[in-house]
C-alpha cells in the first residue's frame, strides 16, 4: 500500500514540538506503545527481507534443520541467470507488464482524472463507476477475465469465433499475457485516476487562471503548468504502478493458470520454489532478492518524496 | 497498494465561466465519460447476467444470447455445494481481528512519533512506510520457514505452528498493513494542536490518558477511513493465505475460490455467481461507506 499525500498542498507545520517532561511510567508506556508494533514489523517484515538476501547465497531444502544450510556464494544467481528456463520469460513478462501498465492504463487514468477535475456534472458518479473495479480483489479480476476469455464459455469467443475451432486465448502463450493485461488494466485505471484526482485538487487554482489569461489551451495548461507542479504525484503514480506490477500480478496469473505457459512472472517463480515437499529455499530467496533490488529504487524515491518535507525545520 | 492523498479544497477553485464553446466541449466530454463508464461497468454487469442464467440455457444458446430464463440457481449451488458461508466465516475471523489490531497498534506508534519529539521518529516512520511497499514475494520465502518454526499451543493452532493458523495470517496482515496506517495516522495526529497535549500535561494527565482520552477521540475520521480501506485490502488478500495456510478449508473466501474452482465451479455461470458472492462484502462497503472511502483517499494533510 502506498500513500500519496499532501506533498503538494502541504500546510507546513509551523510549530516545533517543545521538549516535555515525562514521568518514568510515561516513558515506559510510550516505549511499549512504539516498541511492540516495531518488533512485530521487524520480526515479520524486515527480518524476512534481510534473511531473503542472506539465504539467497545458500542452498537449503527446508527439510533439515538450520544446520543443513550450505553457503554457495553466487551459485543460485548464476544458475538463475544461465540455466533456469523460466527466468528469461518471467523477466520479459514482468517488463512487458510494467511497460504496458505504465503506457496504457496509467496514462488513461491520468487522462480521466484531468477530465473529471474540470467542474463537470455527475463527476462523482463517473468516479464511483471507474473506481468500482478497484474494490474487487485481483484474484476476482482473474475470475472475471475467465468469463471473457475462456475457450468454450468465454464471451470473446462467443462474439468473434462462431465458426470453426474457437481460439484458446488463455491457453495460447502468444495471447494470454495480453488478455490478462487487459483485465489488470481494467482495475488499474480507476486506482490511478483517484490518486491523480486527489493530486489535481490540490493544485493552486491561480496557476490555472494565470495560464487561461495568457491564452493557453487546455492541453498547454496541463502540459506546461499542471504536469510540472504535479511532479511528486507523478512519481508516486510511477511507484504505485511499479509496485503493483511486481506484486499484484501474481494473483490474477495464479488464478488463471498457476503462472505457466506464457504467464510466468518473477513473483510466481518465488512461489514455485517454496511450495512442495522439498522447497528450494536458496533459489526462492535469490528470486525474492532480485525482486527486492528492482523495487528498492522505487521505494526509496517514494520515501524521499514523502519525507523530504519532514527534514526541514 | 493504496493511496493516500492530498488535501482537498473543493471550494477553492474559481468559478468557471461558461461559454458556448465550453458547453459544447462539455457535452463531448460527457459522451466520452458515459461510454467509458459503460465499458467499465460492463464486466460486472456481464458477470451478474451470466450468474443469473442456468447452465442449460447458456449451453443451448451460447453465452452471447438473450436469456430465456433467469434464476438464483447458480447462487444456491455455489452457496451450498462449495459451502461458501464457511469461507465467509473464515474471512471474518481473519479480517476483523486484523483490522482492530492494525488500527490499534498503528495508532500507538503514530501517537508516539507525532506527539513527542524523539530522535528516532523519522527513521521509525520510514521503516514502517517502506515495509508496506515491499512486494510480498520478497519476504515470503523466509517468512514461510519462520512460520513453520514458531510454535503455538495446540488450542491456538491445530498444526502447532504459526503456519496454517488464523493467528499467523492475522499477524502478517497486521505487520504488513501497519506501515500504511502509521503513515496516515501520524500525519493526522500532527495536525492536532500541540497546546492540547500541553494543557493535558499541566493537568497531570499521563501519556496513556492523553492517547486514549484526548487524541484518539479526535481521530475518528482517519480511523473510519482506514478501517474501510483496510477492510478491502485484508479481505481481498489472496497471497498470504494461499502460501501460509495449507488447509484449504481454513482459507478466507478470496484465497479459497482458487482451490474450489476445479472442484465445484465447473462452468462459467457458477464461477460468476461465486465471484459475485465473494465480491459482495467489499461492494456493500463501497456503496454504503463511499464517503469514508473518498475521505480515506484524500486524507493526509487535512483534518477530515
Amino acid at each position: 500500500m502506498t500513500a500519496v499525500r499532501d506533498s503538494l498542498a502541504a500546510p507546513a507545520r509551523e510549530r516545533r514540538k517543545r521538549p516535555s517532561r515525562l514521568t518514568r511510567t510515561d516513558k515506559l508506556v510510550l516505549v511499549l506503545m512504539c516498541g511492540i508494533p516495531t518488533i512485530l514489523l521487524i520480526a515479520f517484515v524486515w527480518f524476512p527481507a534481510l534473511a531473503s538476501i542472506g539465504l539467497s547465497f545458500t542452498t537449503w531444502d527446508g527439510i533439515g534443520g538450520l544446520g543443513t544450510i550450505k553457503w554457495v556464494g553466487f551459485q543460485n544467481y548464476h544458475q538463475i541467470f544461465t540455466i533456469y528456463p523460466s527466468f528469461g520469460p518471467a523477466l520479459r513478462h514482468n517488463v512487458i507488464w510494467l511497460a504496458f501498465l505504465a503506457a496504457v492504463p496509467t496514462t488513461f487514468g491520468i487522462f480521466l482524472a484531468v477530465l473529471l477535475d474540470r467542474q463537470i456534472r455527475f463527476t462523482r458518479v463517473y468516479q464511483s463507476t471507474l473506481y468500482l473495479p478497484v474494490m474487487l480483489s485481483l484474484a476476482l479480476v482473474g475470475f472475471i477475465a475467465q468469463l471473457f476469455f475462456s475457450q468454450d464459455q468465454g464471451l470473446v469467443n462467443g462474439l468473434v469465433g462462431r465458426s470453426g475451432e474457437a481460439p484458446d486465448i488463455l491457453g495460447d502463450p502468444r495471447l494470454n499475457l495480453w488478455a490478462v493485461l487487459i483485465a489488470a488494466s481494467w482495475r488499474h485505471v480507476g486506482y490511478i485516476m483517484v490518486l491523480y484526482l486527489a493530486g489535481l485538487k490540490s493544485v493552486d487554482p491561480s496557476l490555472r487562471d494565470a495560464a487561461a489569461i495568457d491564452g493557453a489551451s487546455e492541453w498547454q495548461t496541463f502540459r506546461r503548468v499542471i504536469f510540472p507542479v504535479m511532479k511528486p504525484i507523478n512519481i508516486i503514480v510511477v511507484v504505485v504502478t511499479v509496485i503493483e506490477s511486481l506484486r499484484g500480478s501474481f494473483d490474477i496469473v495464479y488464478v488463471i493458470n498457476g503462472g505457466k505457459n506464457g504467464l510466468e512472472l518473477l513473483n510466481v517463480l518465488v512461489y514455485d520454489n517454496i511450495v512442495g515437499e522439498a522447497s528450494r529455499i536458496g533459489y526462492g530467496s535469490a528470486l525474492g532478492t532480485i525482486l527486492l533490488v528492482i523495487s528498492l529504487g522505487f521505494i526509496i524515491s517514494f520515501l524521499v518524496i514523502s519525507f523530504r518535507r519532514e527534514q526541514r525545520p | 497498494m493504496s493511496a493516500l492523498a492530498t488535501s482537498e479544497k473543493p471550494a477553492a477553485r474559481a468559478p468557471v465561466r461558461v461559454r458556448p464553446r465550453a458547453r459544447r466541449g462539455n457535452r463531448r466530454v460527457h459522451a466520452f465519460l458515459i461510454v467509458v463508464s459503460l465499458v467499465w461497468l460492463f464486466p460486472v454487469l456481464y458477470s451478474l447476467y451470466t450468474s443469473l442464467r442456468p447452465y442449460s440455457d447458456t449451453a443451448e444458446h451460447g453465452y452471447v444470447s438473450l436469456a430465456h430464463s433467469l434464476s438464483f440457481e447458480n447462487y444456491k449451488n455455489a452457496w451450498t455445494q462449495a459451502d461458501l458461508p464457511h469461507y465467509y466465516l473464515n474471512s471474518a475471523l481473519v479480517t476483523i481481528p486484523a483490522i482492530v489490531f492494525t488500527l490499534l497498534l498503528a495508532s500507538f506508534v503514530a501517537f508516539g512519533i507525532s506527539r513527542y519529539s524523539w530522535k528516532l521518529n523519522l527513521p521509525l516512520l520510514m521503516l514502517f512506510t517502506a515495509g508496506n511497499l515491499l512486494p510480498q514475494q520478497v519476504i515470503i520465502t523466509p517468512l514461510y520457514r519462520l512460520f513453520l518454526e514458531i510454535p503455538l499451543p495446540a488450542f491456538m493452532s491445530e498444526s502447532g505452528t504459526l503456519y496454517d493458523s488464523f493467528w499467523g495470517i492475522i499477524a502478517i496482515h497486521v505487520a504488513f498493513q501497519l506501515g500504511f496506517c502509521v503513515f496516515v495516522m501520524s500525519n493526522y495526529m500532527k495536525t492536532i494542536p500541540q497546546e492540547l497535549s500541553e494543557a493535558a500535561m499541566v493537568d497531570g494527565a499521563s501519556a496513556w490518558r492523553q492517547y486514549w482520552q484526548i487524541i484518539m477521540p479526535l481521530c475518528r475520521t482517519p480511523l473510519a477511513a482506514l478501517a474501510t480501506l483496510e477492510f478491502t485490502w485484508i479481505y481481498n488478500d489472496f497471497f498470504w493465505a494461499l502460501v501460509l495456510m495449507q488447509s484449504g478449508d481454513k482459507r478466507p473466501i478470496t484465497s479459497a475460490l482458487a482451490g474450489l474452482q476445479g472442484q465445484f465451479f465447473t462452468n462459467n455461470n457458477l464461477i460468476a455467481a461465486a465471484s459475485l458472492v465473494a465480491a459482495l462484502p467489499t461492494l456493500i462497503v463501497y456503496f454504503v461507506l463511499q464517503r469514508q472511502f473518498i475521505g480515506g483517499l484524500t486524507l493526509g494533510s487535512t483534518k477530515g
